[in-house]
C-alpha cells in the first residue's frame, strides 16, 4: 500500500464510540470495596473515575469524641497491613504535644517492630501483586514467610493483625524474652528466601512484560499529587519520612532510600522488593542494641494536650501518613485529620492509567498497593 | 532561609496577613479568601518558595468561622508553611480552588466540600466524595445531628 492509500484507509476506518464499564466495588483487583468507572475506547482507557467511601467510617469525627488513648485503637482499622506505624504516629503526636520523655527502649522496640509490619506488608503486597497478574505461586510464598512475622507479633503483642501494641508515652508490654531469638532467626530466614522471590517474578519474562512501561507517573506529577513512598520514591522524588524528619530511632541507623526513576510499574515493584532488604538492614542493626529501661513512660490517666495544634508524619508502608491534632485543652481532640498516603496515591491512578489497557490497570493498582480502608478512613 | 526570611516574602506579597508560630511547630499564616489565591500560585512558582508539595489539605469549624488549612512544602528547600485561609461566611462558604497548582487538592478539596459544605470555586468536579450523593448535612460542622448514629453521652 502506498502512503496515500494508507492515509484514505484511515479516514474511512469506522469510528468507534467511548463506552463505560464498572470496574468493582466487588472486583478481586481492587483489594477490597473500590468502584471505577471506567471510559473506555476499545480497550484503550481515556479516564478512570474512582468512587470511594463503600467503608467510611469518618473516624475523625469519632475522635472528637474520643479520649487520646481510644483513638489509637481507631487508627488501626485505616491502614491494617500497616498498624504499628499508624499507632506510632498518634502517639508520638500525642507525646509532642505533651512534652513527655520517651524511653530510649521503647523507641528501638518501635523501630524495629514497625520494620517487621513493613516487611509483612510487603510480603502481602508481592504475593497479591503476583496473584493479580495471573500467578498463584507467590501468594502462598508471600503468606508463608509473612505467617512468622505475625507468630512473632503474636507472641509479643498478643494480636497478629491490628496489635495495638503502641500507647502514649510508649508501648503497651515489655518484649517477649523469645522476641529477639525469633526475630533474629527469622532474618536469618527471609535472607535465604528473598532472592526467591526475585527468581519468581523479577526476572520472569510474562512478568517484564506486564509491568514495564506501564503505568508512568513524571516526578513532577508524583510531587504534585503526593504520591509518596515506595510509589513515589519510584518515579524519583525522594519523600522518605524516615530520611526527611527521623523520628522515633530512624536516626541512629543506617540505610539507604530507595530511589528510581523510570516511574512504571516496574519501578515501583523494584523498590518495595529493595525496600524489604533495607529494613532487614535496619533490624540486624537494632535487634542486638534494645537499651535496657522501662517500657512505658509514665502518663496522666486523663490525657489533655495543651491548647494548640500538632502535626506529625511517619513512614508507613504505603507512603507518608500525617496526624493533625488540634486541641483546645479537653480530654479529647478538637478536630483531627488523618492525612492517609492511600487516598493521595489513588488521585494519580487517573494520569498513570491514561492510554494502557485495561489489564494493565490491574497491574498498575497493584503497584500502587492500595488499602481501602486507609482511603476512605 | 529561615521563617523570618519567609515572613518578609510573605508579606512583600499579601501586607495584610497575620502571622502565628507560638502553637504550632510551623510557620502559620492566616489570609483571607479574597487573597489566597494569589498566596498559593506565588509561593508554588516563585523560584525562592518552590512549594510543590501539598501535603495535607482540612478544614476546620471553629463554630463561627472556618478555616480551610493547606500544609505545604517544597520538595527542593525542604521548607514548610501552613496557610489558614479564615472563612466568616457560614451560609455559603466558598473559597478559589487550588487543584489546578496542586493536583492533589482535587480530591482533599472534594473531602472537605463533602463533611465540611465548603464550596470550591472553578473546581473541575465538585461532588461528594466519601458519602452517598444524597446525603443531608455536613458531618464534620460542630452542629451537625444524628441522633441515630451519634450517641451524646
Amino acid at each position: 500500500m502506498t502512503e496515500q492509500e494508507l492515509i484514505t484507509n484511515i479516514e474511512t476506518a469506522p469510528e468507534t464510540q467511548e463506552y463505560f464499564i464498572n470496574m468493582g466495588p466487588q472486583h478481586p483487583s481492587t483489594h477490597g470495596v473500590l468502584r471505577l468507572l471506567l471510559t473506555l475506547d476499545g480497550e484503550i482507557i481515556k479516564k478512570v473515575e474512582p468512587h470511594l467511601g463503600y467503608i467510611h467510617r469518618s473516624i475523625e469525627k469519632m475522635c472528637e469524641k474520643d479520649s487520646y488513648q481510644q483513638i489509637v485503637h481507631l487508627t488501626d482499622r485505616m491502614d491494617y497491613l500497616s498498624c504499628h506505624m499508624n499507632n506510632e504516629a498518634v502517639c508520638l503526636c500525642v507525646e509532642n504535644g505533651l512534652q513527655l520523655e520517651i524511653p530510649e527502649r521503647v523507641k528501638v522496640i518501635r523501630t524495629i517492630i514497625s520494620e517487621l509490619t513493613r516487611l509483612s506488608s510487603h510480603q502481602l503486597w508481592w504475593g497479591v501483586m503476583g496473584m493479580d497478574l495471573g500467578a498463584i505461586t507467590t501468594f502462598l510464598y508471600g503468606f508463608r514467610d509473612r505467617e512468622l512475622i505475625t507468630d512473632i507479633f503474636e507472641e509479643t503483642c498478643g494480636a497478629r493483625l491490628t496489635m495495638n501494641y503502641n500507647v502514649p508515652g510508649g508501648v503497651m508490654f515489655d518484649i517477649h524474652p523469645n522476641f529477639q531469638k525469633r526475630t533474629k532467626d527469622f532474618i536469618t530466614y527471609f535472607r535465604k528466601k528473598l532472592p526467591e522471590y526475585d527468581e519468581l517474578l523479577t526476572g520472569n519474562v510474562i512478568f517484564t512484560e506486564r509491568t514495564k512501561d506501564i503505568g508512568y507517573l513524571s516526578k513532577e506529577d508524583a510531587i504534585s499529587y503526593g504520591v509518596t513512598g515506595p510509589s513515589g520514591r519510584a518515579s524519583g522524588f525522594a519523600c522518605d519520612v524516615r530520611k526527611r524528619f527521623p523520628y522515633s530511632a530512624y536516626d541512629r541507623v543506617e540505610f539507604k532510600e530507595i530511589i528510581y526513576t523510570e516511574g512504571d510499574c516496574f519501578a515501583r515493584y523494584k523498590a518495595r522488593i529493595d525496600e524489604m532488604w533495607e529494613s532487614m538492614k535496619i533490624i540486624e542493626q537494632l535487634i542486638d542494641n534494645i537499651p535496657e529501661g522501662e517500657h512505658k513512660a509514665k502518663t496522666k490517666a486523663v490525657i489533655k494536650l495543651p491548647e494548640g495544634e500538632y502535626y506529625q508524619r511517619v513512614e508507613t508502608a504505603r507512603g507518608e501518613l500525617g496526624v493533625y491534632i488540634v486541641s483546645d485543652n479537653k480530654k479529647s481532640p478538637y478536630r483531627v485529620k488523618f492525612r492517609s498516603p492511600g487516598f493521595s496515591n489513588l488521585s494519580a491512578l487517573d494520569t498513570m492509567a491514561r492510554g494502557n489497557k485495561i489489564a494493565d490497570l490491574v497491574a498498575t493498582m497493584s503497584t500502587l498497593d492500595l488499602v481501602i480502608p486507609d482511603i476512605d478512613r | 532561609m529561615d521563617n523570618e526570611n519567609l515572613k518578609n516574602i510573605i508579606t512583600s506579597v499579601i501586607p495584610e496577613c497575620e502571622f502565628s508560630a507560638d502553637e504550632s511547630q510551623f510557620l502559620n499564616v492566616i489570609v483571607k479568601p479574597e487573597e489566597f489565591r494569589k498566596l498559593a500560585e506565588f509561593l508554588r512558582y516563585d523560584p525562592e518558595t518552590q512549594m510543590d508539595y501539598l501535603f495535607c489539605m482540612t478544614a476546620i469549624d471553629w463554630t463561627t468561622h472556618f478555616f480551610t488549612i493547606y500544609h505545604l512544602t517544597s520538595s527542593v528547600t525542604n521548607f514548610t508553611v501552613v496557610i489558614k485561609v479564615k472563612i466568616t461566611d457560614r451560609e455559603t462558604p466558598n473559597i478559589d480552588t487550588v487543584c489546578d497548582i496542586w493536583k492533589t487538592a482535587e480530591f482533599h478539596e472534594r473531602e472537605v466540600y463533602d463533611l465540611f459544605g465548603i464550596k470550591f470555586n472553578n473546581h473541575p468536579d465538585l461532588r461528594r466524595i466519601l458519602l452517598e450523593d444524597d446525603w443531608v448535612g455536613y458531618p464534620l460542622r460542630k452542629d451537625y445531628k444524628d441522633e441515630i448514629n451519634i450517641v451524646e453521652l
